[in-house]
């Protein structure tokens, strides 16, 4: 039963992110991406991270796909549409570090098959659940990159209300 | 069960994808989506990996990320309008200087 809800959200994700990089309308791509962020997050339930998925549906699929959406439809990208697309080398060169990635990632992936030993190295805590743990894990050994990333909110925020808001020139 | 090796293997296949897209693509924003795909994928292989190991710090982990992607795409955003009421344009292959 696993192994094919696996499969079908693996299909899923690998058709869709295909569909995404050859679209030629953004709406259709950003579209396609976020079926391939709502698949991941089903495939978090599945790894028992019941916490990251809620916040990969939340954060990454409903803010910052919106985000891109709002861009995407502040440009008017009509005129987009009819340019002529990628040289051809770059095309090539796009495969073959494609496969040249892929090559290194799935050796690197038999390299762990055979040599991890623990398996299913047993659940932490049975009893507490996900995000009790990762609340409690997050606020005593990683406190200090949690109150660091709050400044970096602000910075990005900061930094994109100056960016883009008005300053005609 | 689902064995580790197979979620590592769909996070090598999305990462590859998109790379490959940030290869043939032009259009800023959508190579921007392609880096946000890559992110996902790690992020895919770090909850594997912390399943594999039992331990919840690569969880915690692609929490910083997402919330470090949270900010790029602001910030990356920003940078991509900005360019486009200069530049009239998306395309990354016209923008290659830093001044104009």
């Amino acid at each position: 039963m696993e192994q094919i809800i696996f499969w079908c959200c693996g299909m899923l994700a690998l058709i869709f992110s295909v569909l995404m990089i050859l679209k030629r309308n953004p709406v259709h791509s950003a579209l396609c991406l976020v079926v391939v962020l709502v698949v991941l997050a089903v495939l978090y339930v599945m790894l028992g991270a019941e916490f990251l998925a809620a916040v990969q549906v939340i954060v990454y699929a409903g803010a910052i796909m919106v985000l891109f959406l709002f861009v995407i439809m502040l440009l008017n990208i009509e005129e987009e549409l009819h340019r002529p697309e990628t040289s051809r080398w770059l095309i090539k060169a796009g495969g073959v570090a494609g496969v040249g990635m892929l090559l290194l990632f799935f050796i690197s992936a038999g390299v762990f098959k055979a040599f991890s030993t623990a398996g299913m190295a047993g659940q932490p805590a049975a009893g507490i659940s996900n995000s009790r743990a990762i609340a409690e894990l997050l606020f005593t050994k990683y406190l200090l990159p949690f109150e660091v990333t709050s400044v970096l909110l602000l910075a990005a925020i900061v930094g994109a209300v100056i960016l883009a808001g008005k300053k005609e020139s | 069960m689902v064995a580790t090796s197979q979620y590592l293997m769909l996070g090598a296949l999305l990462f590859s994808v998109g790379v490959v897209g940030v290869f043939i693509r032009r259009n800023a924003i959508v190579i921007f989506m392609c880096i946000e795909l890559m992110l996902n994928a790690v992020n895919l292989t770090f909850v594997a990996l912390s399943r594999s190991m039992g331990q919840l710090d690569g969880q915690v982990f692609v929490f910083f990320i997402m919330t470090v992607a949270a900010a790029e795409a602001a910030v990356g955003l920003a940078i991509i309008l900005t360019l486009f009421r200069r530049r009239h344009t998306l395309n990354v292959d016209e923008v290659n200087l830093l001044k104009w």
